[in-house]
């Protein structure tokens, strides 16, 4: 039996890298993906907190971020797909205006 | 033996989460992606979350991977990033600011006061299934109403405005 210090440790590793993707990558759909990468830290150490505890609840929890995230990278992919139809290029650095 | 596993897992989902953030081109960083989603699925099953383990490989590393993959293919991107970079000073304070977060949180995780240990409750998927039909009813409702509030926008996002 793995103690749960470690696999949230990981998460944190995880989670950690995320952010650092978040800001030092310059295409949105890479800064995306870090994201993901951040939603599943999270949901990594909602479940080793649940088995701490021996409830089911943190895997229920886990379960509706699983079903939000997929909303939310069609919303945002569809964005992604918007902005790039009308400006035609695809860094962060010139989406400095929300209006186009 | 459980802790080899466990190791060789962590140790291929950090390798994985970076080449993610360092890797020039997208669809390597999306590839590198779900082998770090599969991961952690291998994780849920190590935790005894055996629906999560499924959901994870159906969901994320089936649907939404293949969805960034198919946007990444629509909108050829990876030009932006190959020229020099005009704030890469700026950029680089990411590092000493993403070590500092992930100190904060390791000390949070060191130092927080532990519960007695709680045995765990048996049949995963039973537990869960039970949780999501009567605590969580209404929550399960309404990720629906999400879920199509969703795929309206991204119809109405998606449309070809006449110009």
């Amino acid at each position: 039996m793995i103690p749960e210090t470690w696999y949230t440790g990981l998460s944190a590793v995880l989670f950690s890298i995320g952010v650092i993707g978040v800001v030092i990558r310059r295409n949105p759909l890479v800064i995306f993906m870090s994201i993901e990468l951040m939603l599943n830290a999270a949901n990594l150490a909602l479940v080793a907190f649940g088995r701490r505890y021996g409830s089911a609840e943190g895997q229920v929890l886990v379960f509706f971020v699983m079903a939000v995230a997929a909303a939310e990278v069609a919303v945002g992919l569809a964005i992604i797909v918007a902005i790039f139809r009308v400006r035609r290029r695809l860094s962060v650095d010139d989406l400095s205006l929300m209006r186009w | 033996m459980e802790t080899l596993a466990f190791v060789v897992v962590a140790a291929l989902a950090m390798v994985s989460a970076l080449a993610l953030i360092l890797k020039k081109n997208p669809i390597h960083g999306a590839l590198f992606l779900v082998v770090n989603l599969g991961c952690v699925a291998v994780l849920y099953l190590m935790l005894g979350a055996e629906f999560l383990a499924a959901a994870q490989v159906i969901v994320y590393a089936g649907a939404i991977m293949v969805l960034f993959v198919f946007a990444i293919m629509v909108l050829i991107p990876g030009k932006d990033e190959t020229g020099s970079d005009p704030r890469r000073s700026t950029r680089l304070l990411a590092l000493p600011i993403g070590a500092l977060l992930f100190v904060q949180l390791a000390v949070i995780l060191v130092t927080r006061r532990r519960g007695p240990p709680v045995a765990p409750v048996g049949g995963g998927v039973e537990s869960l299934g039970r949780l999501l039909f009567t605590d969580y009813l209404f929550p399960f409702e309404l990720t629906s109403v999400v879920l199509l509030a969703a795929m309206v926008g991204v119809l109405v996002l998606a449309r070809r405005r006449p110009s």
